[in-house]
């Protein structure tokens, strides 16, 4: 959406859309009043994401393809760190050696990382802070979480973040303007789309694709927009490190 | 012309014009200039262009567009016929939780066909049957075959099923950039792209006889994800070239590759102590056209795909 409001644009202002400059208003004056004043409601929201209205302390991942490679960057950090995490916790450490699900495991943490650090060197200077996670909601100690538990079990957060990932990396391809870096981008999602169908199969043997995650008519895979993604995310970042991405467009 | 009527016309027939029409709002810069700055013959053929711009569907694709979708069409066929064959041949695969998974990827692959023709439209290519492929490799019985007993031996047949989702994933990455003109379409040969993984990671997972055993022992082989150049894969010489190098090998490096971005990762993050293969397998890598057609030709029936 378009940012011609942003100059001289109030908070005020933006609370009152019908009241933009008559030069806005003429664009749409064949549009009929109703749809110029959804337009204007529109627009007027995806400014009101800009940082000046951002709780303090929000991590801008900027625009442009840097936008894109450091909301994919702030992905994989939080991937990384899961699985850091989850090396520690009394699931992990209490699996048998050379295990299938430890050895699963041991492959997930290793890509993870390497992903958050590929994007941290070739991100260099531009690349967003480290960020902090939080991860109250998730209990380290158990596989699965039992029906109305309050936490996640380790494999079911698992799930989330790589499905989360896929559909965030499918969502984002079109942001992206370098060639090169739609390719990288490709390349690391596939990866994640095979991480998901096996971490899916191992909570439930054949539930690599479902109709929670694919379409059923056309059986693509539902992309989220970085907008949406966030949601998600941001639930597992503490204050301070949660993203802003409405720059991203 | 009245041009405000005629958006407003269109307005009825789709709520959304002012919202494609707003996206590219360049456009009523010159429409503002449409009375007097533009001859009245010329109106017609501006606003096709307007439209077509606005719609970008629903009017011809480019021909390079349209060639990527046609050829990933080719390949969905190569995938769909291959599972609609295999899960219809009486004992080949045991009934349980193989035989659902892979009804569901031939579903899927079944999908992929019908939505790729409709990105495509008139523009695709007529649709390919059975007779147009040779899942045995023997090209139609014109030369020794790769895989006698693709639809006789369980194993060899989600060996090749594997090699094809593979080929598949490597494939639409070579292709993706080819479709960034068009954001609706790269969006959806990626949504389709994910999927696919999905179908090869969970036909490794097969191969190893379920997650019960998954991984079990460290040797556990193969994993879900793609080591090095996998041995050459799960054929042996006949499906080597799948997880090779493509042409340029600069732009489509082989599977084993472990520089990203411009940066030898093994290397440049030797400090992690993390094993050699977790470089390779942390990304796939992209095949070209030219490649991904050698490699199908084995299972066509003539020369063609």
């Amino acid at each position: 959406m378009s940012n011609n409001l942003q100059n001289g644009g109030d908070e005020a202002e933006f609370a009152k859309p019908l009241l933009v400059p008559i030069k806005r208003r003429s664009f749409f004056m064949y549009a009929g009043a109703t749809a110029g004043a959804t337009a204007l409601l529109l627009s007027g929201c995806d400014d009101d994401d800009d940082d000046n209205n951002m709780s303090p302390g929000t991590v801008d991942v900027g625009s442009g393809d840097t936008g894109v490679l450091n909301y994919a960057y702030a992905l994989e950090q939080l991937e990384a760190a899961f699985y850091t995490t989850l090396r520690t916790g009394a699931y992990y450490t209490g699996l048998g050696a050379g295990s299938a699900e430890k050895s699963a495991l041991d492959d997930l943490y290793y890509h993870e990382v390497i992903h958050r650090e590929a994007f941290k060197a070739l991100l260099a200077g531009n690349a967003i802070k480290g960020l902090e996670v939080n991860f109250d909601g998730i209990d380290f100690g158990v596989r699965t979480a039992a029906a109305g538990a309050a936490k996640l079990g380790v494999l079911d957060a698992a799930k989330a973040f790589e499905d989360l990932g896929v559909a965030a990396y499918n969502g984002a391809g079109k942001y992206i303007t370098d060639s090169a870096y739609l390719t990288l981008a490709g390349k690391i999602v596939s990866v994640e789309a095979r991480h998901a169908a096996l971490i899916r199969d191992l909570i439930s043997n054949g539930t690599f694709v479902g109709t929670d995650i694919i379409d059923s008519a056309t059986a693509l895979e539902k992309s989220k927009e970085p907008s949406v993604v966030v949601q998600t995310a941001n639930t597992f970042l503490k204050d301070g490190s949660k993203l802003n991405v409405s720059n991203i467009k | 012309m009245d041009i405000f009527k005629l958006i407003s016309d269109i307005e009825k027939v789709d709520p959304e014009v002012y919202d494609r029409l707003d996206s590219r709002r360049r456009v009523f810069k010159h429409l503002t200039g449409v009375g007097t700055k533009v001859a009245a013959a010329a109106v017609p053929a501006f606003f096709a262009s307007v439209f077509s711009k606005a719609y970008g569907q629903g009017t011809a694709l480019p021909s390079d567009i349209a060639a990527i979708l046609n050829f990933a069409l080719k390949l969905e066929y190569l995938e769909a016929l291959f599972y609609t064959k295999g899960v219809a041949t009486a004992g080949l695969i045991p009934a349980g939780a193989g035989l659902t998974a892979l009804t569901n990827i031939r579903d899927d692959e079944n999908k992929h066909v019908a939505a790729l023709r409709g990105l495509l439209g008139s523009q695709a290519i007529a649709p390919l049957t059975d007779s147009f492929f040779d899942f045995t490799g023997s090209k139609g019985g014109t030369r020794a075959p790769l895989f006698a007993d693709v639809f006789s031996n369980y194993q060899t047949f989600l060996a090749v099923a594997q090699s094809f989702e593979d080929t598949g994933v490597r494939a639409y990455k070579g292709g993706a950039a080819g479709l960034k003109a068009n954001d609706a379409i790269l969006e959806a040969a990626l949504n389709i792209h994910s999927v696919e993984a999905r179908h090869a990671s969970h036909l490794r997972l097969m191969r190893r006889g379920g997650p019960t055993v998954a991984g079990a022992g460290t040797g556990a082989s193969p994993k879900s994800w793609i080591t090095g150049t996998e041995g050459g894969g799960a054929g042996g010489a006949a499906t080597a070239a799948i997880y090779g190098a493509g042409n340029p090998a600069s732009n489509f490096p082989a599977e084993d590759n472990v520089t990203q971005g411009g940066i030898q990762l093994q290397t440049a993050l030797a400090s992690l102590n993390f094993p050699a293969s977790a470089f390779s397998e942390a990304f796939d890598e992209p095949l070209d056209a030219t490649t991904v057609t050698n490699i199908a030709l084995n299972f066509v029936v003539g020369n063609s795909f």
